[in-house]
């Protein structure tokens, strides 16, 4: 194999970005300088757009970096890493951001909503996501953490069939053993 | 929840963005409400997520105006509004680096991370750390410290990211908070854990031992975390990488149990780690394999693709280890997800047999051009693998990748199907006419210059030589007139090669020619106008000399020449014969297709390793006077590996001396040693005459010294002698710890091994792109040959290798690779002897009993010719 380990590093994630479905920039963070400039960024973000808005899979690999996403309605979350980045550990962001902001926005996750509570957006990434390491991935401590007034957590279904579906994976795993 | 409802009621439409057309001034004008009292929260909150919506469309903000706003915004410190605080914090950190005097908010927020709010203090310390330096660091240290134990998870764990963030800043400071992050390693949470360790390793990365203690702890001990788990995985396996230690340590049986964690991303990471170990056998990689195995069926898109991924890797080097997977591969070329779906073919390729192959490429071409070039270029290099296994396959694979060719794709993508034609056309002859036709009609389209230039200089080198040369020329020809001019250049010069080889064309050529004098570049008419002379006279040996085989001198070297004849111009012309000779032949090097992520272009020339040899040898007074350095020598060990002083020898050779130039280690480190230098005494009438000795070899630290040898110039025939070395120095004990030496030294001395000079020493390797016409060139006026009878060869390959390896000179024409199932092949060497002198050798092998040599040697020197008989024979 090409004689390199990975570099033992918290840094995991190179870029967050929040595209709606014209492909304009909601959001971005960018966690290194992969991309420098703003034109730069915004060229990326238009290849990235242009090669993931028309399908439905969630992993795809783009100039050199490692690019898991999500779409919702009229929202494309996007979180990048490096090519020889684990990417599950990837997914685990994108799944813990697409969650917060799903119980913020309670389950109305689309372009309008979102415009109307960006510093809930902005908050819940900064938990998330700090200087490119993941300092959060449980989305329940996410929205804990952002403690939006008059948002208070009802245990939805949707946290029901989260606990079903782990439920399956311990069975197939214990099955698996 | 207010503002909400009122937004839905005044905006009716469903796209409308509140956030567009935000105009920076107004923003900024409306921001000066902080100072109103009191503080009206909600407003001011709308404020300030504008103020970031802005930064974050990369909305430029001066510094001026951006100090103004955020010393306007530290006013709003005086709300307890929970989620206004939070966006101050937020405002602080993106504005840190635009806005001056952020510092003022510290105490503010030191204010924050030690108060009772728990929701505040973990971003609090996070924003706080962003604007502190290393001074101001030490006046928190107090509280970071408590920070990192605190029991509120955000708390610790923003202590731990923070401090991790500081490391590359103040590493003194952090350095001395190691006992609370280990402390905080033990926490229950997993995030913190997963920090704290991070933070460990950050601190520790270079005290191996420290590294290696720690990861014993923890993988006894266990962890909760995941993403811990994944971390301690790389450290073990860059710690088993570094040590080089064989696969049965507890390293690796700690990865290897990882396989079994019952989180995936744990499972996938161990998974990875163990395929990109180096030197993995079959039987380790085997349960690596098989949970990925497994994740192929999964139904995330991301584990299907990060397992085929690395079995794709994995197929590379051990094809028979990913067979078992073959079937859960086919599952997935159809997959929705065209990225798992290419992987998954290329995988196959590498794995599947021939009979496979021609419904893989139908599967393949049904969808290539949904994927993203990345994947494509992954095709091609599959491809180009494929052909090298399944040579005869290569008209699928030709016609497939001439369809990739005329579609759309970038750079990179092009350059890999070009290389992967290319390097097919090389490989199988049969297919050359074809592949030259793809090339053809791609560069009558093609916006890459450095293509286009690379196609025509191959078609200007295997166009003459096709059955109907005269089709080419008008693809070349059509450059000419529609290309810039790099690439006119590169097609005047592959036109000259046609005239010069095919007399039928030579005055179709000369009228081409005559019309690119007219060029409006420079370059282009300069050449066609050297092209035109040198083919109106019509001479072989001056084609060959000026067309087919270009100068084989090392660029940098000419350049220094050249610059050195300027700075002291003489009488006499420039020699060429002073430049040193290139030491990689240029061109034909074997196409080699750039992995997926590295391919970042153009690389720089770099200095050959002789072009830095000859910088060292000529900074150093006793070697002045030598002439240009003719050759360096690979380095030859005169120790076993594992001995107390380890010595390697480079030989370089001069036009009439040799220098050689050992290495020396020295692997004690209780010893220090001085005046270095190795004794020689040859075998033959070679003089020693200077030995430049090594001043200090202290331990570990690699020291050269030098032996000056002056060639016979009686005989100069005399080209193999035998050396026999003697290392002499003094010794100087010395304290292991602190390496202070004794004051006394004795001198002692050490026998290494004998060292040979041989016939290969002499010669540089030169490749001669077209050797018929060089054959042609250097004529027969001191042509000799003779017949050998190599009888303890068995094979041709392998007479063929012996000849290459005992001449050192360079295989032209491809004839170092023997067809299979032949009985005679004819080998062609190009080389320079010492003194620039061009040889060149033509070797018919025939294979009987044994081997049979008939050699044939020109050279437009004798005394080399008879060097090199006398030395085969």
């Amino acid at each position: 194999m090409d004689s390199f380990a990975l570099e033992p590093t918290l840094y995991t994630v190179k870029a967050v970005l929040i595209l709606d479905n014209d492909g304009e920039r909601l959001y971005a963070k960018y966690y290194d300088d992969t991309y420098p400039t703003v034109k730069e960024q915004k060229a990326f973000e238009k290849n990235i757009f242009n090669k993931t808005h028309r399908t439905d899979s969630e992993i795809a690999l783009l100039e050199g970096l490692t690019v898991v996403y999500k779409s919702n309605i009229d929202l494309y979350f996007y979180v990048i890493g490096s090519s020889h980045e684990n990417e599950l550990m990837l997914m685990s962001v994108l799944n813990c951001l697409f969650d917060s902001l799903s119980q913020m926005l309670r389950k109305n996750v689309e372009r309008r909503a979102l415009l109307e509570n960006m510093e809930g957006l902005f908050l819940a990434v900064d938990e998330i996501v700090d200087g490119g390491v993941i300092l959060e991935s449980d989305p329940q401590q996410v929205v804990y953490r952002v403690a939006l007034r008059g948002d208070d957590v009802p245990l939805t279904e949707q946290t029901v069939t989260q606990v079903l579906q782990s439920a399956k994976e311990q069975i197939k795993w214990s099955l698996l053993r | 929840m207010i503002k909400k409802f009122d937004k839905k009621d005044e905006e009716s439409g469903s796209g409308s963005n509140p956030f567009q057309h935000l105009e920076k001034s107004a923003v900024l004008q409306e921001a000066r409400i902080f100072n109103e009292t009191p503080i009206n929260p909600r407003r001011c909150l709308h404020i300030l997520t504008k103020i970031i919506y802005l930064l974050n469309q990369g909305e430029h903000f001066g510094t001026t105006e951006a100090t103004e706003a955020f010393f306007a915004m530290t006013r709003l410190f005086q709300s307890n509004d929970q989620t206004l605080r939070r966006m101050c914090y937020l405002t602080i950190k993106e504005m840190a680096n635009i806005s001056e005097d952020v510092i003022i908010v510290t105490s503010s927020l030191t204010k924050d991370m030690t108060g009772k709010e728990d929701v505040y203090r973990g971003p609090a310390i996070r924003a706080l750390c962003r604007i502190t330096d290393t001074t101001m660091l030490q006046g928190i240290e107090r509280y970071m410290k408590q920070a990192i134990v605190d029991k509120v998870p955000s708390v610790s764990s923003s202590a731990l990211v923070s401090s991790l963030h500081m490391v590359k800043m103040s590493y003194d400071v952090v350095k001395r908070w190691v006992n609370e992050a280990q402390e905080a390693a033990s926490s229950d949470n997993i995030m913190v854990q997963y920090h704290a360790l991070g933070l460990l390793y950050h601190l520790r990365k270079n005290d191996r031992l420290a590294v290696s203690k720690m990861l014993n702890k923890f993988t006894k001990s266990g962890l909760k975390s995941p993403f811990a788990y994944c971390m301690l995985i790389r450290i073990a396996s860059k710690l088993l990488e570094e040590s080089e230690g064989g696969h049965d340590s507890p390293l690796f049986d700690f990865i290897e149990s990882c396989l079994r964690n019952k989180h995936e991303m744990v499972v996938y990471e161990a998974a990875s780690a163990i395929v990109h170990m180096p030197n993995c056998t079959a039987r380790e990689l085997a349960p690596a394999v098989s949970v990925l195995q497994l994740f192929c069926s999964s139904p995330k898109a991301a584990l299907r693709y990060a397992a085929v991924r690395t079995l794709n890797k994995v197929a590379m080097k051990h094809p028979s280890a990913v067979t078992a997977c073959n079937l859960d591969l086919e599952n997935l070329i159809t997959d929705s997800n065209r990225s798992i779906a290419t992987l998954a073919i290329t995988t196959l390729l590498k794995t599947g047999s021939e009979s496979s192959v021609d419904r893989l490429m139908k599967q393949i071409s049904s969808f290539v051009s949904e994927i993203s070039d990345e994947f494509k270029v992954v095709v091609v290099q599959a491809i180009s693998a494929l052909c090298q296994k399944y040579p005869r396959k290569h008209s699928v694979m030709m016609n497939f990748l001439s369809n990739m060719l005329r579609d759309d794709g970038g750079f990179d993508y092009k350059r890999a199907i070009v290389d992967c034609i290319i390097s097919i056309i090389e490989e199988n002859p049969e297919s050359k006419e074809t592949g030259l036709a793809h090339l053809c009609e791609f560069i009558e389209d093609c916006e890459h210059t450095v293509l286009a230039t690379k196609i025509l200089h191959l078609l200007g080198k295997e166009g003459p030589r096709t059955p109907s040369p005269s089709k080419y020329i008008r693809f070349i020809f059509n450059r000419v007139v529609l290309e810039s001019e790099a690439v006119r250049a590169a097609a005047v010069s592959a036109l000259a090669k046609f005239g010069a080889q095919n007399d039928d064309l030579l005055p179709s050529v000369l009228v081409l020619m005559h019309r690119c004098m007219m060029d409006s570049d420079d370059e282009v008419r300069d050449r066609a106008t050297f092209y035109m002379n040198v083919l109106q006279q019509k001479q072989k040996a001056l084609n060959a000399a000026y067309i087919f085989n270009g100068l084989s001198v090392s660029v940098p070297g000419l350049e220094k020449s050249l610059h050195q004849y300027t700075l002291d111009p003489a009488e006499k012309p420039f020699d060429m014969k002073s430049v040193p000779l290139a030491t990689q032949p240029i061109t034909e090097q074997k196409t080699e297709i750039a992995p997926v992520a590295t391919s970042k272009l153009p690389e720089k020339m770099a200095p050959s390793r002789q072009d830095i040899y000859q910088e060292q040898l000529s900074g150093i007074p006793e070697f002045q006077g030598l002439g240009p350095l003719f050759k360096s020598s690979d380095p030859v060990q005169l120790t076993e590996a594992e001995t107390e002083y380890v010595v390697r020898c480079v030989k370089h050779t001069f036009a009439g001396h040799l220098v050689f130039q050992f290495d020396c280690t020295n692997t004690l480190n209780d010893q220090l040693l001085q005046r270095v230098m190795v004794q020689m005494e040859p075998s033959e009438a070679y003089e020693v005459m200077r030995y430049v000795p090594a001043a200090n070899l202290p331990y570990s630290q690699p020291g050269s010294c030098y032996t000056l040898v002056r060639l016979p110039e009686d005989d100069p025939t005399a080209v193999s002698c035998t050396f026999s070395c003697t290392m002499k120095y003094l010794v100087r004990d010395c304290d292991p710890n602190t390496g202070e030496p004794d004051d006394d030294g004795y001198d002692d001395e050490y026998v290494l091994e004998d060292l040979e000079v041989t016939v290969a020493d002499h010669i540089q390797k030169v490749l001669k792109p077209n050797f018929g016409a060089a054959w042609e060139e250097v004529g027969d006026d001191f042509e000799k040959e003779e017949t050998f009878a190599l009888s303890s060869v068995r094979t041709l390959d392998e007479a063929v290798n012996n000849i290459i390896s005992f001449l050192g000179m360079q295989p032209c024409e491809r004839s170092d690779k023997v067809p299979e199932n032949k009985n005679s092949h004819v080998l062609f060497l190009g080389g320079v002897f010492r003194g620039g002198h061009d040889v060149l050798v033509r070797a018919r092998l025939a294979l009987a009993d044994g081997v049979t040599m008939q050699v044939t040697v020109r050279s437009t020197d004798e005394n080399a010719v008879d060097v090199i008989l006398a030395s085969v024979g």
